[in-house]
Parts: structure tokens; sequence; C-alpha cells
């Protein structure tokens, strides 16, 4: 199959244009097969995507399945995927069909919400997908559309607010973005990737309004991909659109927020800034730890004063990014492959997490902690599955949650003893606001009488778990599913990176052993 | 068969929690506590059976990434020999005992099924315990370091509608986090210098880290010393040692049984077992060990004033053993780790027999846990009563002075003492005098409870005393068992432990050098040194030049000590034996010059009679206070009023932690909160949309959909100017 990746990015887009052109009426009828042909285009996507991944050849480290078609206006149509990208693909056609199953339960506006869901399962892949800098442009600036219209319409009371500062500070990032690609094209002559990729971006320091920019034009290129990925991230400082867009968001919007679009601004950083633009992803690199290691404190501290369990986990989100960008900018083996499988890892650990929340929050409409108590009294299964995820998520080892920090904060104690320190300080954190989270929502006697009648999850809320404590589980006790794949991608992008990196400094070293 | 007997517990524990609905309870709580007894079985096999040499198992992969490569896999030397009986048998006796002890509980509601979820946490830690100590790498180690913690947790929040039981387990988890923390940096400290963190590869390496400086955070030093604090500091949380003990006293919230195994014989053990692990390492840091010593002999102090005090029976049996894994920290400190492995191993027995027989109090006494009100309970638990005599002779150390006749306590607890004069250091001596003192205190407060408990008059509810009645059997076999391990393991095992240089080098496998080099001259020495690392090179052709390289310095370095060695026993000490070896080499590594173990041989008679002593005086002086004349204590915290608030206080630690850390925490998180993400982050960033947004308003006109067509407009003005500029400048190449 030549267009394998083309069938997997476009079977869910063809559901949501069968949804849109065929489907009428509002009943019940109509609701049910909404929720049915978008599962089954979502389940379809996943089998197929078993395809990718069993005839992908790990040992590569280039591009494979690749199709390239031209477009209109001159422009390309590229696809491919390696081994740094092709986990995002899974995770992605993983937990969407988790995600629509999750939403059996809406009542408004179902077919919209099917179409928007999986229009951007659709998007989201192409991201991951795409070897053309329009395309990638693209689909990760279209991704947001539904995303919007999922928190601005499904949304809480708020969701005017939380799409606005979303929008904001999205849009910065990304004017930024496209400036840069342009001034890419006009020096590389090329939008394909994977011949960027070969291209080396200037490195002369010139001045700019009278100050002297250290890695000349990759500099500049780097700090505008940097703004649109850092928000994506988020990255502490412009991680406060976060919290908000995940409290008004409906829960399978959360999830998909949390498990997958976050992973684009990760998977930005390792597929464009750390190699194409090498000298300064070196050159910047303290920054972007000293930044790391402060959101992970920081978000922490902030996650310890939260009142509401969705916000709370929106930070504990923020934190654990904190340790993505951390082990990208280590550059080294460990740490990004650390990250890589952060990613990943948080995909299911966040996502379960926030489907937790979205198990009570269906039940009592509020997710304010102090209106729980004692639920373990009444679902004694939900309390064993929300507390497997909170050990999940506090890193313990045996869950897909350690392996990825441990790896992170191993990759970055070979650069900076100091960073690796104050982050991991955050393991610390991590337990307190999360056992306190747990212990404030679970524990206890049940006395609120609102509570003494709610009911332990349904076979259907079991059954979408089961698969996310399973890939927990599995990648905690055999991460080597994840780290052969990811290995020699990851391996040559750490030569490429730092071999460039070195030659730099070489320069830079003659240039003032001349003087 | 290590594999069986390391996974009976998981399986069990799986079973036990999910299928109890299948098999019902008693058949789930049955098939928990059989499979480990198998594990115990299995383990007395191994250990009975060992011949020394260190064997490796491997099972899966694990976290392999760049040069990291790291397996699940088993590590069987003697250590890990000692720890598996240990856990095994403490363990399944303590499963036994649950039987009687959980079988109604007024925490729960009738109909209630918690003893299967019991039995599974208590059968899930034991199979993160015995991961811990057959751990071959040190992440393994950290798997079953946190897994234990995690058990931990779960069981001291047990009774989950107590809000105490709730707090306590948080404290105990974030607390031993905080020992993790170091514990993390020390393994990545390791891979950054070592590139592997394989027992082998890091042991094999420590003469070469000794050399090695590493920067640090805000300085130069020396590598492995770090390396050593660092882990020590994982020790510390683990292990209860000063600053990071305050988890302890409140995981008395848990029950009984727990409080036994978990928080008495193993997991709080697993420090120590850490420390010993480490003696390759452990004994290139004469800085690091200093530290160790230090603060075990002030631990040791430090909680045994505290326990003098508590009127808990839990509390008192709780502070006795962070004190008594002070006693251990001192003895691996100063370097002979057999006599800390000797009293780890007598400390397991005898205080998992005290905590049960406390538990079996506390059964009797309808789960009144204050000893104010028991009293005269001598005749009503008679069982109970004898078992928790033994199990007081041991600790308190009652034995003849000057022989290796005596209970356990006397033979492991008079080794670490004397070891610690042994040692002939500042360090050495201030341990000492600090562990002959809490000697004095460990009798008294252990007499006090004895005395509290059993003898004198009952006090409190009559109803309660009234009903007052002896355990079931099934919960007095364990304590029968424990007993004769209360009485019997220091004398069966003194010399393995802590007996002549040959005994204890041939039980952990250790090669002796020092007889050679003594008889033999010094190029013959050398020569065997080099055949030696020729051996290592030839039995791992695996291992690369990197790893040959530094066995080959370490020859180099051992042939020196050999020389040292020589001269010293031209002097005539009389011990011609010396442990030898490289590091790596046996279960323990005892460097050329550590001679503690000797040394501690030789000690003057009043130091060997000193804790003995000591223990004279602490009997009498409970027995004056709270049998001769039982109006006493209570005139005394009335005249000493400051000092007995200070320790019932516990040396205010909880408060000023409080103070210090978490409500700074929390209100620092507010503060970041509040302020940092709403006024600074969000004002400045609404500040500036004030700007900006009105303009593309206006140009997008009045469009239903508000901010999504903003977005979808500048998305596609941003293509077309993209499109644009490509098709003017000759579309893509």
């Amino acid at each position: 199959m030549d267009n394998l990746l083309s069938m997997i990015t476009f079977i869910p887009a063809i559901a949501a244009v069968i949804l849109a052109l065929f489907l009428r009426g509002d009943d019940e009828a109509a609701q049910r097969n909404a929720k049915w042909l978008a599962l089954i285009a979502t389940a379809a996507t996943f089998l197929v995507s078993l395809f990718l991944i069993a005839q992908f050849d790990a040992s590569n480290p280039g591009f494979q399945f690749v199709e390239e078609r031209e477009w209109l206006l001159g422009l390309k149509y590229k696809m491919g995927v390696d081994g740094i990208s092709i986990l995002f693909v899974m995770l992605t056609t993983f937990l969407m069909p988790l995600v629509i199953w999750s939403c059996w339960d809406v009542k408004v506006r179902v077919k919209e919400y099917m179409i928007a869901f999986l229009m951007l399962e659709t998007l989201m892949l192409g991201v991951f997908c795409a070897l053309d800098l329009v395309l990638f442009y693209l689909f990760f600036e279209a991704g947001l559309i539904p995303m919007f219209l999922i928190v601005g319409i499904w949304g809480g009371k708020e969701r005017i607010y939380a799409a606005f500062k979303f929008f904001l500070y999205t849009f910065l990032g990304s004017v930024l973005m496209l400036v840069a690609m342009i001034a890419m094209y006009v020096d590389a002559g090329t939008t394909d990737i994977a011949l960027l990729l070969k291209h080396q971006f200037g490195t002369e320091s010139f001045s700019l309004l009278g100050m002297q920019v250290v890695g000349g034009m990759q500099t500049l290129l780097f700090l505008a991909f940097f703004a649109s990925f850092a928000v994506k991230m988020p990255m502490w400082p412009v991680h406060t659109w976060l919290p908000d867009a995940h409290v008004q968001a409906p829960t399978a919007g959360s999830v998909v927020l949390a498990a997958i679009l976050l992973k684009m601004g990760g998977y930005g950083f390792l597929r464009f800034s750390l190699p194409m633009f090498p000298v300064a992803s070196d050159l910047l690199a303290p920054v972007v730890l000293w930044m790391s290691a402060i959101a992970i404190v920081y978000t922490s501290l902030v996650a310890l004063a939260q009142q509401d369990m969705k916000k709370l986990i929106a930070y504990s989100s923020v934190a654990h990014m904190g340790y993505v960008t951390m082990g990208i900018f280590a550059a080294n083996q460990q740490g990004i492959d650390g990250a890589i499988f952060q990613m990943i890892s948080h995909g299911f650990i966040s996502g379960a997490l926030f489907l937790c929340v979205g198990v009570i929050y269906d039940r009592m409409h509020t997710r304010e902690i102090d209106a729980y108590g004692g639920l373990v009294n009444r679902m004694p299964a939900y309390a064993l599955i929300f507390m497997f995820f909170t050990m999940a998520n506090v890193g313990l080892p045996g869950t897909s949650g350690f392996v990825g920090e441990f790896l992170t904060l191993m990759g970055v104690f070979q650069v900076n003893t100091w960073v690796a320190a104050v982050a991991t300080t955050g393991v610390i954190l991590s337990a307190a606001y999360a056992l306190w989270l747990y212990r404030r929502v679970m524990l206890g006697d049940l006395i609120k009488e609102s509570l003494k009648a709610i009911t332990d999850m349904t076979p259907r809320e079991r059954a979408i778990f089961a698969p996310l404590v399973v890939m927990t589980l599995l990648l905690g006790v055999y991460p080597a599913l994840v780290t052969d794949i990811i290995g020699p991608s990851v391996a040559a992008l750490v030569d490429h990176q730092s071999a460039a990196a070195e030659a730099f400094s070489a320069t830079i070293q003659t240039a003032e052993g001349g003087h | 068969m290590e594999t069986i007997l390391l996974f009976a517990p998981l399986i069990g524990s799986l079973i036990c929690g999910f299928g109890w609905r299948v098999i019902s309870e008693q058949g789930a709580m049955v098939v928990a506590t059989g499979l480990l007894f198998l594990s115990a079985f299995l383990s007395w096999v191994v250990f009975l059976s060992f011949d020394g040499v260190t064997e490796q198992i491997q099972i899966m992969r694990w976290i392999e990434s760049g040069t990291l490569a790291t397996d699940w896999a088993i590590r069987l030397d003697r250590l890990t020999a000692i720890m598996l009986i240990v856990i095994t048998t403490v363990s399944s006796l303590v499963h036994l005992y649950s039987f009687g002890y959980m079988a109604h509980d007024d925490h729960f509601r009738e109909g209630e099924s918690y003893r299967p979820r019991f039995f599974a946490y208590l059968s899930f830690f034991t199979f993160a315990m015995l991961m811990l100590v057959t751990a071959d790498n040190l992440v393994q180690m950290f798997f079953g370091w946190e897994g234990v913690g995690v058990a931990s947790y779960l069981l001291i929040g047990f009774y989950f509608r107590k809000e105490s039981a709730g707090a306590a387990s948080i404290k105990a988890f974030v607390v031993n986090r905080v020992g993790d923390f170091g514990f993390a940096l020390g393994i990545f400290a390791l891979f950054f210098l070592v590139d592997s963190i394989n027992m082998d590869d890091v042991f094999a390496a420590a003469p070469e880290l000794a050399n090695t400086t590493i920067t640090f955070l805000w300085g130069e030093w020396n590598a492995i010393e770090v390396i050593c604090v660092l882990l020590f500091i994982g020790a510390m949380g683990k292990s209860a040692q000063l600053l990071l003990h305050t988890w302890l006293p409140d995981a008395m919230e848990g029950p009984t049984p727990v409080s036994a195994l978990i928080h008495a014989a193993t997991m709080v053990t697993a420090g120590v077992f850490l420390v010993c692990r480490m003696s390759p390492l452990m004994e290139f840091a004469p800085g690091a060990t200093t530290f160790i010593v230090y603060l075990g002999a002030t631990t040791a102090f430090f909680a045994a004033t505290v326990g003098l005090v508590q009127n808990d029976i839990k509390r008192v049996i709780a502070y006795s053993t962070c004190s008594q894994l002070g006693y251990m920290f001192v003895a691996a400190g100063v370097g002979v780790y057999s006599a800390a492995m000797f009293h780890l191993l007598t400390h397991a027995f005898f205080k998992a027999m005290l905590f049960l027989g406390a538990g079996s109090v506390i059964h009797g006494m309808h789960h009144e846990q204050d000893m104010r009100n028991y009293g005269g309970l001598r005749k009503k638990l008679p069982y109970t009563f004898w078992a928790m005599m033994i199990g007081t002779l041991a600790i308190t150390g009652v034995g003849i002075p000057l022989t290796h006749i005596g209970f356990a306590g006397f033979l492991s607890k008079d080794a670490i003492i004397e070891s610690a004069w042994g040692a002939q250091t500042v360090a050495g001596t201030y341990g000492f005098w600090m562990l002959v003192i809490a000697a004095c205190m460990t009798s008294f407060y252990s007499w006090r409870l004895m005395f509290l408990t059993f003898y004198g008059e009952a006090r409190g509810d009559k109803h309660t005393h009234e009903h007052a009645h002896e355990s079931p059997t099934v919960m007095l076999i364990p304590l029968g068992v424990l007993a004769v391990g209360a009485i019997l393991a220091g004398m069966v095992w003194f010399k393995p432990f802590f007996g002549d240089t040959e005994s204890v080098a041939k039980f952990y496998g250790i090669p002796v050098a020092g007889a050679e080099a003594h008889d033999e001259s010094h190029a013959d020495d050398s020569h065997a040194a080099d055949d030696h690392s020729d051996d290592h090179a030839a039995d791992g052709p695996a291992e690369d030049s990197h790893a040959d390289e530094s066995h080959a310095e370490t020859a180099v370095a051992s042939d020196d000590h050999s020389d040292d060695h020589a001269e010293e026993g031209g002097h005539g000490d009389g011990h011609h034996a010396a442990f030898g070896g490289q590091p790596g080499e046996g279960a323990l590594f005892i460097g050329p010059e550590n001679k503690v173990l000797d040394h501690a041989h030789e000690a003057p008679k009043w130091v060997k009679v000193s804790p003995f002593i000591a223990m004279l005086l602490g009997f009498l002086l409970a027995f004056q206070m709270y049998i001769r004349r039982p109006d006493l204590p209570a005139k005394l915290a009335e005249n000493q009023k400051p000092l007995y608030d200070f320790l019932i206080n516990k040396w205010y630690f909880d408060e000023i932690y409080d103070f210090l850390f978490v409500r700074p925490a929390q209100a620092i998180g507010k503060f970041l909160w509040k302020r940092g993400d709403g006024n600074v982050i969000d004002g400045g960033i609404n500040g500036l949309a004030m700007g900006v947004i009105p303009f593309f308003t206006r140009l997008a006109g009045r469009a239903q959909s508000g901010y999504l067509f903003h977005y979808v407009f500048a998305m596609i003005i941003g293509i077309v100017v993209l499109v644009t500029w490509m098709s003017l400048s000759g579309g893509a190449h």
C-alpha cells in the first residue's frame, strides 16, 4: 500500500464528510448513527494504523511510507513518518476511538460534535505525517478550529473567555512561525521538510536593532518557531491558557487536548527546532532548560493550591510537559528518548485522569474538589482506577510515567546538575498534590448528602479505561516497545545536532583565536 | 526457584485482590498466605544452600536508551539471601497473624469486604520488597524502593474513613519521596560517571570514582562522596533517620500487622540494606560514611529520648524502631556491614514480635492503644505476656557479658557498639557513647512498656479490662515462631556475622587476601592481583575496554594496599587474615585498610560490658518508677515540664516542618497562582490583547462565531501570503 499514511489520515475526514452530507435529523436514531459511524471510522483508522506499525522498519532512521504528489498552486503534498513521528500517529489513532466512546452520553448537537472530533483526528494525524512545510502549517493551524468549536460550543460557562485566551496565545505564535517559514523558503528554496533537514541555515552573527544576534538567522528562526511551539506545549510562562481551556472544555475535548494536541509542540521541537536550527538550539538550550525546571516547580506549587479538579490536573500536565522540553533540550539520547516517552505516556495517563474527572462530573456536574469526599465508599472500582492513574501520574516505577521522567532527568543531569536537581523536586511536589487531591475526593467517610446515591462506573466506562491501564502498565514494564522504535531516529537526531553545534563552536573558537 | 519465590507474592496479591469474588474471601486469603509460605520455604532453601557465589538471573529487558541498558534481573548473593529469609519469614507469619487480627474490625461496616484488600496489599508489599533486595541494577532497586513506598501508603491509609490515617499515609509517601529525590540524583550521577547503573559495573568503577571529581550544584566534589551522600539521603527517607523520620510514628495509623511487617522488620531496613549493598562505594567514601555514623548515632539517641515518654504502645515501639535503625547505620557507617546486617536480622525477629505482641494486646483490649489505660494484663494475656517478655529481653540485650550467650539483641547490639568503638575515630567514639546511652534508654522504655501494660493495677475503662481476652491461636503461633528467633538468632548466627574475619568472609563470599599477603613476598602478591584482574577480564568477554582498564587500576591499587598491609602485619597485630578481593566480589566489599572488625574484637572489657551495664541501669530505673513508686513519673513530668514537653512533642519536628515547608508551599502555590498566573501573565497578555483584538474585529466584521472566525481568517491570510510568495518566486522545487 503506497498511500497508507493518506488512508490513515483521511478516513476520519471522509467519515466526517459523510456525516455532514448524508445524516439528517436530530432525533435519537440519528444521534446513535452519528456516534456509531464516528466510532467505526476511528476504530478503522486504528486498525489500519496497525499495518503501519507492523511494517515500520525501526532500524531505519529515515522517513518511511513517503508519499509525494503535486498539489495545487505548485505546492507539494508530501507525507511520511520516521521513528520520531510514528508513535504520535499511533497514539492518536489509539486514543480517538476511546474518546468517541467516552462521549456516548452527549445529547447536544451530536452530529456536529462527532464531525468536530473526526476532523480533529485527521488534522492531528496530518501534523505528524506532513513532510512539507506548507502542509504542516495547514494541519497545524487548522487543527485548532475543531478544538475551538469543541470548547466554544460544548464547553462550560466561561467558554468564551477560554476560547479567547486560547486564540490569542496561539495566534501570536503562529504569526511568527509563518514569517519564519517564509524566511526558510527564501533561504533554502524548498518547503520539503526532508530537504530542509539537510539544509544549513546561516549562523553568522549580525546586528539587529543595535543588538548582536549570536547564531544569526538560525537564532531568529528558532525563536519564531519557539514562540509557536512553546505556547502549544505549553511552557511556562505562556501556559495560562491551558488550565482555562481544560476547565471549560467538555471531557472528551480535555482528553484530546491533553493527550494529543499538547504533543504537537514537543513534536515541533523535535522535527524543526533541534535538527533545523541545531546551533541556535545549542545556544538557547540553557534558557529553555531553566524555563522547564521553573515550569515543573512553579506549576506543581500552583497545583497544590487548586480547588478545581480539572485545573489541578491541567497544571500537573504543564509540569509534566516541563520534563518533555527539558529532555528535548538536554539534547542527548536519554533526554530525547525520555521526552518522547513522556509524551506518549502522558497521552495515556493525562487522558485517563481527565476521563476520571469526567466520570464524576457526569454524575455530580461539578468539578469542585470540596463537593466530593469519601467516594471510595460507593465507588470502589473507580477508586482503584483513579488510584492507579494517580500513581502513574506521580511517576511510580512500573508505570509508564516513571520511564519518561527518569530518562529526561537522567539526560539533563549530564548537561546541568542544577536544572536536574530543581526539576527532581517535582517528584516530591507531584506526590503531594496528586495524593492530596485523591484524599480529598476519594477518602474519608461519605457524609455529603448529595453523594449518597452516587453509582460506581458503568461497564462502558470500565471498558474505556481498560486499554489505558494496559498501555500504562505495559510501557512501564516493557518500555522497549517504545525505545526500540524511537532509538535509531533519536540517535541520528542527536548526532546531527551535536555535530552542528560542535562545528559552530569550533568556528567561534578559530574566529576568536584569529583576533 | 528464585523466580518463583520472587513472583509468588505478586501472583498471590493479584489472585487475592481481584479474584476474591470468585474464590470467596477466605479462599483468597488462604491462597495469598499459602503462596507466601511457599516463598518463605524457598527462601530458606536458597539461604541454606547458598554457596557464596553471586548469581545473576535475567528475566526481561527494561529501560534502554543509548548506552543505558537495564534489565529486570535477579542478583542473588549473601546479602540478598539474608533479606529473603527476613522478608518472607516475617511476611508469611504476619499473613497468618492477620487472619486473627483482621477478622473483625470496627473501622469497617457490617458486610464490607476489607480483608482480601488487606491481604492483597500485604502480598504486593512483599513482592515489591523482594524486588528491592534482588535488584541487579539501581533502577530496579528504585522500582522496589518506590513500590514498597506505595504499599506502605496504601496500608497506612487502610482505614480510609479515618482522617488521621489519610494524613499519615500522604506524609509517609511524600517524606519518602524526599529521600527518593536524593536516591534518584545518586543514580543519575552514577550513570553520568560510570555510564551504567548495573551493580557490577558500578562496583568495578568504585576505585576510579574515588579519584574523580564531579561538578554538582555549586561546587566541585569528590564523585564518590557525592554519590554516597545522595544514596544515603534515599536511605534516610526509607529508614526514618533523623530529619526524614517524621513519617514513621504517624505510620502507626495503619493496622498493627502492617506496623510489624513494614514499619519494623522489612521496609524500614531497606536503607540499611542499601548502604550495605553499596559497600564497595561506601568503602571509598570516608566523608559520607562519617556522616552516616553521626546521623545514625544521633537518630538512635534522639528516637530513644522521645520513646521514653510516649503513651501510645505502638508509638513507643515505633520510636524504638527508629532508634534501632540508627544503630544499624552506625555499624554500616564504621564499615562493619556484617554487624549492621546482623542487627537487621535479629531486630526483624524481635521487633516484629513486639509489634505483633502489641497487636495482640490491642486486639484483646478492643483497640485501646493508650498504655495509661492498660495495667495488670499479665494474667489475662499470658501467652502474649511471655512473648512480649522475650521480645523485651531481646531488644534490651540480655545475656551473659563477655560470652556469646544471650538473647538475639544482646549479641547483635553489642556487636554494633563494639564496632563503633573499634572504628577508633572521633565519629566512632561519638557513636559509641550515643549508642551506650541509647541502650540505657532502650531498656528503660521497653521495661516501662512492660510494666505499664502487664503489671500493676488495671487502669482505664473497667468494662474493657473485664472483657480483655487472649488472642486466638492463629495469632499466637507467629508469636511463638518469632520468639524462637528472638532467643536463638543471635547465638546461631554470631560467627558468620560477627565472628573472626575468616568466617565472616566465608559467609559473604569475600576472598581472604590477608593471609597470603602476610606470608608471601610482595612480588608474589602483586602477581596474584594481576592474575585476578585477568580472571575478571576472562569472565566477562562482553566487558568493554573501559571496564578492563578500571580493573587493571584496581589491581594496582590493591597491590599498594596489600603492601600497606604487609607492613602492618609486621607490627604483629595477631590477626593474619584480612578481607580482600575487588569491589563487587562477594556480597560485601571491605577495604584493605578497614580493620574495624578486628579492633572491635580487641575492645577492652569495659567497652564490651558497658551496654550491659547501661541496660541494667535502664531496667532498674524503670522498675523504680513504674513498680515501686508509680507516682514518680507524673511528678517528674511536672517538675521537668519544659523537658517533658520537648520530648512528648518529639523535639517539635512536626511543628518546625509544618512552619518551614508545608505552609510555605501552600502559600507560595496560592501566590503564584493568583499573582503570577493571574496578575502578571494574564494581566500582561490581556493588556496586549486589548490593543490587538479590536483591530482584527474590525477587519473581520461582525462574525457570529467571534474568535473562531478571527482565527480562520488569520490562518487563511497566512496561507495566502505563503502561497503568493512562493508562486512569485517560482514555486516549490
